[in-house]
């Protein structure tokens, strides 16, 4: 990451447009990175909240209120004060509390909760009775979950990265306060703190592009893959 | 075999305890097919799931060639599940696999290498006959052609026992009968014992050997299709077979009796000959009689004709040709 960003200074000069470039760049990255690490995690919560839920298919009461609590009290804590409250983690993992790579680690901890839910929101979408064959054919949980599970939620899974993506996109501003970039840090540091307006609204028309290309894509993704739709199949 | 012993399933709900099923005793033998029969509520749809235990019964054992799988190990019973075939009403699909990888699943599911499977698979969608929808996704197939595919998925492990739950409930007359002919078909070539589960009649009489009547949690009859068809002894097996009286204007029927065919041969034309006889009419009000394996069961009401003489003649007939008869007052 670093590399590219060198290469972008290097490249493009020191002009407006460079750290426009540079911006977009900073933004884009730090959004899917913080979006994949917050997957990683999230993926296995949200399995783990949706099979043991009540007659899921490991329920387990106990496993399944403590973590419904825990991943509800990190949604409820504002962003800006979970990145207060988390700093020592970033230290721990990047060995500092700031720039992008910790942002990155903010980022990832304040989506894990949600990216949890939005999962467990898709598992259980998967019909009962396909689940029931399944297990009537001597399925174990594991094949349960990779080959019947996460297959057949796959269209909603996509779906839901493309919500998970603008949601986490739509934190990206808050570097401004642990000096990170990008073009939400560039909007409040030059276009309103300096009352550069331009600056601004460029940054906030850029952003409205990324998010319209990724939601898109995303949505494009899971359609194009969902065999529910009887168009997509030949 | 399959011997269920005093199998009883008791649900809690926010209501209350809700019995489904209450003391069930049954035994399927090797080779047969076996229908279980009644109104829906009447508990036959756990009784099927308690057979893999996909409900846990609450009592009693399911005895599966000699195991009770009711204290198995979870590994164990996987092991099991794969002997036994399960069909679903709503066909349970893999919506997001194609025909080819629907029936590879289970083959995969047990270790078969990936061409292992296709080849396996291909030959079981080449017997349910749909070669040509191969790489078609379920939602684009029909109902009937769903429940085909779900057939070749539940053969694919060889499974020597296939359990039908409401398997043609969701299907058009037609289709039905074309997958019940499937079923016997590969009841006869390959030997696969199968439990069908149903609430239409037609379903028992067209493929199954031997019947058990469900009614409120319990069996209250059990036995030959035949048997129980010529001569039902519960209320329910008469609620299910006989035809409904309602049906028949009963301003006509002032001197009627009713025949009960049970299985004489349907080549023997009984009512002709009876008629030739006796040398007298008989007004036919109502018949229902179907042919199961070349034999006639079933019921026909006659309205006899108004003198004495006639009626004892008509009497005599039938009781010579050993045909049980009622009389019916009206």
């Amino acid at each position: 990451m670093t590399a590219l960003t060198e290469f972008f200074e290097r490249f493009l000069g020191n002009g407006l447009a460079a750290d426009y470039c540079l911006a977009i760049w900073e933004t884009v990255y730090i959004t899917l990175l913080g979006t994949a690490i917050a997957y990683i995690f999230g993926m296995v919560l949200g399995v783990i909240l949706y099979g043991t839920a009540q007659g899921s298919i490991f329920s387990n009461k106990i496993v399944n209120s403590v973590l419904g609590i825990i991943i509800n009290i990190f949604r409820s804590v504002p962003f800006i004060i979970l990145l207060i409250l988390t700093q020592p983690v970033a230290k721990l993992i990047v060995r500092t509390k700031l720039g992008n790579p910790a942002f990155i680690v903010y980022l990832s901890i304040a989506a894990i909760p949600f990216v949890a839910r939005m999962v467990e929101s898709s598992l259980k979408e998967v019909d009962a009775g396909v689940i029931e064959a399944a297990q009537a054919m001597g399925c174990n949980n594991f094949q349960l979950i990779f080959k019947v599970l996460i297959p057949e939620a796959k269209p909603s899974l996509l779906t839901g990265a493309a919500i998970a993506f603008t949601t986490i996109l739509g934190y990206t501003p808050m570097t401004y306060l642990i000096g990170g970039g990008g073009l939400g840090n560039m909007a409040i540091r030059f276009g309103i703190y300096r009352f550069n307006a331009d600056i601004m609204y460029v940054s906030s028309i850029l952003l409205i592009l990324i998010v319209q290309i990724f939601q898109e894509g995303f949505t494009i993704l899971g359609n194009m893959t969902d065999r529910r739709r009887r168009n997509n199949n030949r | 075999m399959i011997e269920i012993q005093n199998l009883s399933k008791i649900f809690n709900s926010k209501s209350g305890e809700v019995v489904a099923i209450d003391g069930i005793n049954c035994t399927v033998h090797d080779g047969e097919i076996f229908g279980i029969i009644g109104l829906s509520g009447a508990g036959k749809s756990t009784l099927v799931r308690c057979i893999n235990l996909l409900e846990r019964p609450t009592k009693g054992k399911v005895i599966i060639d000699g195991t009770d799988i009711t204290g198995v190990s979870a590994k164990e019973l996987r092991r099991i599940r794969k002997n036994i075939g399960m069909i679903f009403q709503g066909f349970n699909l893999l919506a997001q696999r194609n025909v080819l990888e629907n029936v590879m699943f289970p083959l995969r599911l047990v270790g078969k290498s990936r061409a292992a499977a296709i080849k396996k698979a291909k030959e079981l969608i080449e017997i349910v006959g749909l070669s040509d929808r191969i790489n078609n996704y379920p939602s684009q197939l029909s109902g009937g052609q769903k429940q085909r595919v779900a057939i070749a998925r539940a053969l694919a492990t060889d499974p020597k026992y296939l359990l039908c739950d409401e398997a043609t409930s969701a299907l058009d007359p037609t289709t039905t009968t074309q997958i019940l002919e499937l079923l016997k078909r590969i009841n006869s070539e390959r030997g696969v014992t199968v439990i069908v589960i149903t609430h239409e009649m037609r379903v028992i009489e067209q493929i199954c050997d031997r019947v058990a009547v469900l009614d409120k949690s319990h069996i209250v009859e059990l036995g030959k299709v035949s048997e129980v068809f010529a001569n039902p002894q519960s209320d329910m097996a008469k609620e299910l077979i006989l035809p409904k009286n309602g049906s028949v204007p009963t301003s006509l029927a002032r001197k009627a009796i009713r025949i009960t065919f049970d299985g004489r041969s349907s080549f023997e034309p009984v009512i002709s000959n009876m008629i030739l006889e006796c040398r007298c009419t008989v007004n036919i009000l109502y018949a229902d009689t179907k042919d199961i394996g070349g034999k006639a069961f079933g019921q026909m009401l006659l309205q006899l004709p108004e003198d004495e003489n006639s009626c004892l003649r008509i009497r005599s007939f039938l009781e010579s040709r050993q045909i049980s008869y009622t009389e019916e007052a009206v």
